[in-house]
């Protein structure tokens, strides 16, 4: 349980980090919280050649307000989402999610950025982020990009980060007045990963109509899953039945797999379950009931 | 083999100074390099949660941070809650409560429980005590009376009205 020897870089500018990634052409990796990556070097499943520490660069640990919206630097401490007023205001789903995310001894040191790269198909920001229908910025010597949350997962362990790019910040848009939402998540224990895990967000006008509804899950195959539910769901009152429809959905398009945790067909099932419980809450938090 | 680090790392509020290969984690460094081996090593990978100590304040699993990565920091480990053999009141309730069975979760425990009474001093619900500690097994199953003792911890270190 050693991870096999490794040269060691402490950037302490973007620029650096930017010219690490460069020289070693993919044989660098970027060490932020470790909470995912430091088990993979100690079970030799993961062997760099050099590791990148970005502890030490301020610059990337930041809660930017932008508008309504709100700006995470790629270093952004899990706990600290818990602790910041504007996050609990502006994004309860992301406090809901984050209180899923292992312990506090996780939460101190995993970050934003880093859970979002190591694209672990169970993990709570990944869904969060395609839910809130983030922008990823990635950034190297050759510039800044911008990649949207929904196309940035691409297979399990693997996102659209390019090796010399580094994962600098996600920009989270404002969410419509009147948007209520809901996390829920099994796991056999707490603070595991999910089995499945939901994110709910509907959004009602002053009447009660829905005007807009999202749901993803994670847990349940390679990537974030986007269940399209608006047409069931948009321009009119969301009833019982309609959610429940809705869950239906969820529970007929994904295609989770059986390992030793659960059983494809409990996934299913577990997910038809948490889509309604979680649909339910987001309708009842949201816009027109107040 | 990977070019060695010189690092400056408080630990328990004494200075030290030492040279260290990239890979070394902060556990083996404090268990091997500095023979404070009050910090107990389970599963080296993140879940057990018995490896934890304080850096800068914070919970941390010492076998997911490298020795090179404390540089410049302060750590606590178990050693440092009772410097001149005084048990800390989280130790003492831990032995009036009986709520250590093997003892090898137990300095994970008590710095957990350090931390947790900093940002809750009044230790909150039960509930919130058991999501406190959930980041630490205890295979003796022992969680019941460790409960109990954090919240008698949290009576003692209240300030006298």
């Amino acid at each position: 349980m050693k991870p096999v020897a490794f040269d060691y870089y402490r950037p302490t500018s973007v620029e650096e980090v930017h010219a690490l990634l460069a020289s070693h052409g993919g044989g660098g990796k970027i060490l932020a919280g470790g909470q995912s990556l430091v088990p993979l070097l100690n079970m030799r499943l993961a062997r760099p050649a050099a590791i990148i520490d970005i502890n030490r660069v301020a610059a990337l640990e930041y809660l930017h307000a932008n508008g309504d919206g709100l700006v995470l630097g790629a270093l952004t401490r899990q706990q600290s989402l818990l602790e910041n007023r504007a996050v609990a205001e502006r994004y309860p789903l992301l406090v809901e999610a984050v209180r899923y995310i292992g312990h506090r001894q996780i939460r101190n040191w995993g970050t934003v950025g880093g859970s979002l790269a190591h694209a672990d198909p169970a993990a709570e920001l990944p869904v969060t982020m395609v839910a809130l229908d983030a922008e990823i910025t990635a950034s190297s010597a050759r510039g800044a990009r911008a990649i949207p949350a929904r196309e940035f997962f691409l297979d399990t362990l693997t996102t659209a980060l390019e090796p010399d790019e580094l994962l600098a910040s996600v920009r989270l848009p404002a969410l419509s007045p009147g948007t209520g939402w809901s996390f829920l998540e099994v796991s056999r224990r707490h603070g595991d990963f999910a089995l499945v895990a939901v994110a709910a967000l509907v959004t009602r006008d002053e009447a009660g109509v829905c005007t807009d509804a999202r749901l993803v899950l994670g847990g349940v195959g390679p990537v974030p899953q986007v269940v399209e539910v608006r047409d069931l769901l948009i321009g009119q009152q969301p009833t019982p039945d309609a959610i429940a429809a809705a869950a239906d959905v969820a529970g007929a398009v994904i295609e989770p797999a059986s390992d030793v945790h659960a059983t494809a067909e409990y996934r299913r099932h577990v997910a038809r379950v948490l889509a309604r419980r979680a649909l339910t809450t987001a309708v009842e938090r949201a816009g027109g009931r107040r | 083999m990977a070019e060695k680090h010189a690092i400056t790392v408080t630990v328990n509020g004494r200075l030290y100074r030492a040279e260290v290969e990239p890979r070394r984690t902060l556990a083996d460094f404090l268990r091997e390099d500095l023979n404070l081996v009050g910090t107990h090593l389970g599963c080296e990978h993140g879940v057990c949660g018995n490896c934890t100590v304080l850096v800068d304040g914070k919970s941390t699993r010492s076998c997911l941070m490298f020795a090179v990565q404390a540089d410049g920091r302060e750590v606590l480990t178990v050693e440092g809650l009772a410097p001149n053999g005084d048990l800390h009141p989280l130790q003492r309730a831990f032995w009036e409560h009986h709520a250590l069975q093997c003892g090898f979760c137990t300095p994970a425990m008590l710095l957990t429980a350090y931390e947790y009474l900093t940002t809750r001093p009044d230790a909150g619900t039960d509930e919130e005590i058991r999501e406190a500690i959930s980041g630490v097994l205890c295979r003796c199953t022992g969680y019941q009376n460790i409960v109990t003792a954090i919240r008698a911890a949290a009576k003692q270190m209240a300030p006298s009205p």
